[in-house]
């Protein structure tokens, strides 16, 4: 088994009042693909938020318990979020290419973090285009508006601008969900073969799609995890009858 | 051949009276301007067009009437006000919709927008009797002491500081447009999706960084028409100016001297116009004065319109 590389412990969180996540403990192996799967509103994407502190953005928004990240919580107060950010990556629901050049939407990360030679600039652009499996289609026009490319691709560059930085995880809160089919094929293939460098998080509405592409799958239900383990066995043979109602459609 | 469907006489009077309503407009605007061209048609004859907005004077007493003097005035004033209110009007919308924590976002928004309902004139007395005077003694020779020494930039800030003058005119109209490229900058940023901004945070940028490599290229249009728009406003601005401006008909380099703007010298001579040909040169103006806001509107939507798309993508 792989060694931890996420470990949330007893993960509580609150918009105001509202109490979002239950007492969460979940482990995240490295070098694996996590699903988080659940009916609207269970918390799926609330929690996959915590891992980069993006509820930060908003006010009156509250943590407590841990996410232990390379030996240290993330949670804390003393944690440098725009190094967590680079650290772990994020790819949204719906393809969010910058207002700029592809070149510049994928050195966007680069440059934040003080890398200004163009030509090592070029090196990574390509390597990340690369390992994002959109290079062939898009190397003769580098300079080109995102807006230009299609919604398949948008969403491939943002991966790729998200892999720019080197992240050890990146999180996908349903990266298909306004993709069509073909287009979601390859994203599914891309996170499978991207694996073996980074530790994935997703969040999905569709669980072919959690069969498909996660080694460990999570269920979530009014904000409380039910169960979690390898995904072979959470849709043959669930410990809980509560994710076995879920996947087999008897509810959500 | 379909069945019409039976008309409803109630629908049929609402329907005509609201198209009535709209028409008057379209009809109002028709008519003002042909009013305007006729009544300037004799000093369009005698002058002509271009000559008339290149001709410096404005002599009452040998009949001699030019524009050029009037649109000098304007155009310094207008664009004097939009460099001091747009980087203001746009720091106060980031501010607004970046940065400032929801309790403060109501009540400022409310603030610029009471900016905007004080009337024209109520700027104007304070002008006069406040922001002059003050003009006068502490920032004009403050100006002229600092500033007004560079090789160059002397020549705007030479002679005696009086208060009444472009500089004081332009500070008075960039207070009063502040509200107006404020709140549709502020539109504008809105218009920016969340998601777009969050993934800038997401790959690490600050938040300085989010407004000005994503927020400000993703709603440029906008606010260029709010600036736009705003153009419109100062060029059409009487009251307010007519205070601080002294209405002198001369082209100055320095901006401590008194001028004219075609707003002012209409509000200001109507009542004197004596001869025929002065009246009608002053109908002049206003044609001049109305086609230059028509364009400028125009333009505005133009890249309002532009931007709306680009967002409804």
């Amino acid at each position: 088994m792989n060694p931890l590389e996420l470990d949330v412990r007893e993960l509580n969180f609150y918009y105001g009042e509202t109490h979002a996540l239950k007492n969460i403990n979940l482990p995240v192996y490295r070098h694996s693909v996590t699903a988080l799967i659940g009916p609207s509103g269970c918390g799926k994407t609330t929690l996959l938020r915590c891992f980069n502190r993006m509820h930060d953005l908003y006010h009156g928004n509250r943590y407590s318990g841990e996410i232990i990240f390379n030996g240290r919580n993330i949670l804390s107060d003393d944690i440098d979020l725009i190094d967590l950010r680079s650290r772990i990556g994020m790819v949204f629901q719906k393809p969010t290419p910058f207002p700029m050049s592809i070149f510049d939407n994928i050195a966007y990360g680069l440059k934040l973090r003080g890398i200004k030679k163009r030509s090592d600039l070029s090196e990574r652009v390509e390597r990340a285009l690369k390992h994002a499996a959109l290079w062939e289609e898009v190397k003769d026009k580098l300079n080109e508006s995102a807006y230009a490319l299609s919604g398949g691709q948008q969403q491939r560059l943002v991966i790729a601008r998200a892999l720019a930085v080197e992240p050890e995880v990146l999180l996908f809160d349903e990266p298909t969900s306004a993709l069509d089919p073909i287009s979601t094929a390859k994203i599914e293939e891309l996170a499978v073969k991207l694996k073996d460098e980074v530790t994935i998080i997703i969040v999905t509405h569709n669980m072919q799609q959690a069969a498909r592409i996660s080694d460990w799958t999570g269920f979530l239900m009014l904000g409380e995890l039910i169960e979690i383990d390898r995904t072979d066995k959470i849709f043959t043979s669930p410990s809980e009858k509560l994710t076995e109602d879920y996947i087999t459609g008897r509810f959500g | 051949m379909t069945k019409g469907l039976k008309k409803d006489p109630v629908d049929f009077i609402f329907g005509t009276l609201t198209a009535i309503a709209s028409l008057s407009v379209v009809l109002l605007i028709g008519g003002i301007f042909l009013a305007l061209v006729q009544e300037s048609t004799p000093a369009i004859e005698k002058f002509g067009v271009w000559k008339f907005i290149t001709t410096v004077d404005w002599d009452p007493v040998a009949e001699v009437f030019g524009a050029l003097s009037t649109l000098f005035g304007t155009a310094v004033t207008t664009v004097l006000s939009l460099v001091f209110a747009v980087p203001i009007a746009i720091g106060i919308a980031i501010f607004i919709t970046e940065i400032a924590p929801g309790f403060l976002k109501g009540p400022i928004g409310t603030a610029i927008e009471l900016l905007a309902a004080i009337p024209s004139i109520i700027y104007g007395m304070w002008g006069l009797f406040t922001l002059a005077p003050i003009m006068e003694e502490y920032i004009e020779p403050f100006l002229q002491s600092t500033i007004g020494r560079l090789p160059l930039l002397s020549i705007l800030f030479e002679g005696t500081p009086m208060g009444i003058d472009l500089l004081t005119a332009s500070l008075i109209l960039s207070i009063m447009i502040i509200p107006f490229t404020a709140s549709i900058a502020r539109d504008s940023f809105n218009l920016t999706p969340s998601i777009v901004k969050e993934s800038a945070y997401a790959v690490g940028a600050t938040r300085w960084e989010v407004v000005k490599d994503v927020v400000l290229p993703y709603s440029k249009l906008g606010v260029f028409g709010g600036v736009v728009l705003s153009l419109g406003r100062a060029l059409g601005e009487t009251m307010a100016v007519a205070f601080v401006l002294g209405n002198n008909h001369q082209i100055t380099s320095s901006l401590f001297d008194a001028a004219a703007t075609i707003t002012v010298s209409l509000a200001n001579e109507f009542t004197e116009a004596d001869t025929d040909i002065y009246l009608s040169s002053l109908y002049y103006l206003a044609l001049i004065l109305f086609v230059m806001s028509f364009i400028t509107l125009a333009v505005a939507r133009f890249f309002l319109l532009r931007a709306e798309r680009r967002y409804a993508r």
